[in-house]
């Protein structure tokens, strides 16, 4: 797209773009490259010199058990996520759209938790539910079930998934009511008139209608539980017990920045540069055609 | 016409039902999503023996003022395995990192996309797509090479290196962009008539328009900033730049019984009321910054 009527010049512009590609040329371009380079590149023990392996630091990865595991991982903590962030938000949603009264009271009474660090939901949650003294577990090991989220690697996940949820409804919702609202009336009353009832209606119509709203937070919420769960996971378990909630980014912070493993650090960046690249492609495609014709 | 107002009664009460049951969802909603903050909020008004008990109360308790003070002034006496600086020198910090990365962004974002938009020159296209390129890839996907080049321009531990880098992204770029194109071209041509050049233009038209466009993405970028967590992590190990969101998850260290966690929860509550605040003052602005940057 281009306006017909503009500007002449080129020093100008070139002037005007320079500070943006600068920036993402030093802190972008450069870093990526970095990254692509060094996944081809083993140091050895001492870390004196570089050798040229090709794709052996893939191969090794992707032959890791450990790092199959964590893999396997994040695609539970993702879908987990994704499912119950969109679920409640969904759910909440409708509910908020039938009520005419008290809409945006309700709404701004939902939407804060967005507001809040993904780190200091953490503590929040690490508040109620540490073992000795947070309310829920204390209650849960009241209760008879021994409750220890260092421990229990189970019992991690869900306390991981939980708080990275509840912070990521109040987006969903936002996205959801939207499209809800996008709606025409006249449609639903029409089938309200057909005799169709409210649940009905909600699958047949409402839900056709707003899936592209879904299929663009089904992206949105992945890509959250991929990259901005870190402060989460770093901040409530660490990654543990053992590997059971470490996630692709946070291992690739524990290979580069406490083992100090460069290489394999570098080509896990590469694989979750392409994955990124991968699901913004797939967004595109799929927004361009129109999830419900 | 009995049986159709029998009906039209029937809808109505069913819709009265429906109604009230959304009511109570939605109430159970907003209670189950505050009741964590409610919880930090309590626990930081009482003191560290009961909390350290493992008796936690549901209602106030009559330390409040006293660990708001200490979480303030010296950030609590910490453990062996925890770390502390005052709230006030992280609070600080957190506002100017969340305040320079967005108005670095947005200052970047406007002048870019002005120049994309309103000049045809070579390398137009080039110019746009490698900034595009840059909305697929967050920073934490490429943070240890990011990291090393930081380190090579020796900016760690400083307040440009917390900031400089993440304002190299394309969705404000984008944003402006899109809204640039909506400005007709007869504003060009009638300023061009007037012997208005293009930074006359920008400085008097393109900018005023743009207006309520940066108001929103302000409030979203803040926030982004201030929630920073893995770059201050990496970036930072000089207590003095601290910000409050990486300060408080290193008073936890591991997470302790034996915590101060009064003084935790109320540098809990110091670090997510700022923001809390700007979205909900500011609620008009975030849904329009929210449901346009994401398009």
């Amino acid at each position: 797209m281009q306006k017909k009527v503009i500007f002449r010049g080129v020093a100008l512009p070139v002037a005007l773009l320079l500070p943006q590609l600068v920036i993402t040329g030093i802190f972008f371009f450069w870093p990526a490259g970095q990254a692509i380079w060094s996944s081809f590149l083993r140091e050895d023990a001492f870390g004196l010199s570089r050798e040229f392996v090709w794709f052996e630091n893939f191969a090794d990865i992707l032959t890791d058990p450990n790092y199959l595991a964590v893999a396997w991982n994040t695609a539970i903590f993702s879908a987990a996520v994704a499912v119950l962030a969109m679920g409640v938000a969904l759910f909440l949603a409708v509910q908020a759209d039938k009520a005419i009264r008290g809409a945006t009271a309700y709404k701004t009474l939902l939407i804060w938790p967005y507001a809040v660090a993904p780190a200091v939901a953490a503590v929040l949650w690490l508040f109620l539910f540490h073992p000795q003294i947070g309310l829920f577990g204390r209650a849960l090991n009241a209760a008879g079930i021994a409750w220890d989220y260092k421990i229990n690697g189970g019992q991690a996940m869900t306390l991981v998934i939980i708080a990275a949820a509840w912070k990521q409804v109040s987006y969903n919702f936002i996205f959801f009511l939207a499209g809800l609202q996008s709606i025409p009336r006249n449609v639903l009353e029409a089938a309200a008139i057909d005799g169709a009832r409210p649940t009905r209606r909600f699958w047949t119509i409402v839900f056709p209608l707003i899936s592209p709203t879904t299929f663009f937070l089904l992206v949105v919420n992945l890509v959250y539980a991929f990259f901005d769960t870190f402060g989460i996971i770093h901040a409530l378990t660490q990654g543990g017990p053992g590997l059971a909630t470490t996630t692709l980014i946070y291992r690739v912070y524990v290979d580069g920045v406490q083992n100090l493993n460069f290489g394999s650090s570098a080509a896990q960046s590469v694989i979750l540069m392409a994955l990124v690249i991968a699901m913004t492609a797939v967004q595109f495609r799929f927004i361009e055609r129109k999830v419900h014709y | 016409m009995a049986g159709t107002e029998a009906l039209a009664a029937a809808t109505r009460r069913r819709q009265r039902r429906g109604r009230a049951l959304a009511y109570a969802a939605l109430t159970i909603g907003v209670l189950v999503f505050a009741f964590p903050i409610w919880m930090t909020l309590v626990g930081s008004t009482h003191d560290v023996g009961t909390l350290g008990r493992g008796d936690v109360p549901l209602w106030f308790g009559p330390h409040g003022a006293e660990n708001y003070a200490t979480a303030w002034t010296t950030g609590g006496a910490g453990t062996r395995n925890t770390f502390v600086v005052p709230a006030s020198t992280m609070l600080l910090n957190s506002a100017l990192m969340a305040a320079l990365i967005a108005v670095g962004k947005i200052a970047i974002s406007l002048l870019s996309a002005y120049a994309v938009v309103f000049f045809a020159f070579p390398g137009r296209m080039l110019a746009f797509w490698l900034i595009f390129i840059t909305l697929m890839l967050p920073v934490e996907v490429r943070i240890i090479p990011t990291f090393e080049v930081m380190v090579d321009l020796r900016l760690t531990n400083t307040m440009a290196g917390l900031t400089v880098p993440l304002m190299a992204s394309a969705t404000a770029t984008l944003l402006f962009r899109q809204f640039f194109l909506t400005i007709p071209d007869e504003y060009v041509e009638a300023a061009k008539m007037d012997g208005a050049g293009p930074v006359r233009f920008f400085r008097d038209v393109a900018l005023p328009l743009s207006v309520t466009n940066i108001a929103a993405l302000f409030v979203i970028l803040f926030i982004y900033g201030w929630n920073q967590y893995l770059w201050p992590l990496l970036m930072v190990n000089d207590r003095t730049l601290e910000t409050i969101v990486v300060g408080l998850t290193k008073m936890i260290g591991t997470g302790d019984s034996q915590n101060e966690w009064n003084t935790i929860m109320a540098t809990a509550m110091m670090a997510l009321l700022p923001p809390v605040l700007v979205v909900v003052l500011m609620q008009r602005w975030f849904i329009k910054g929210l449901t346009e940057t994401e398009k």
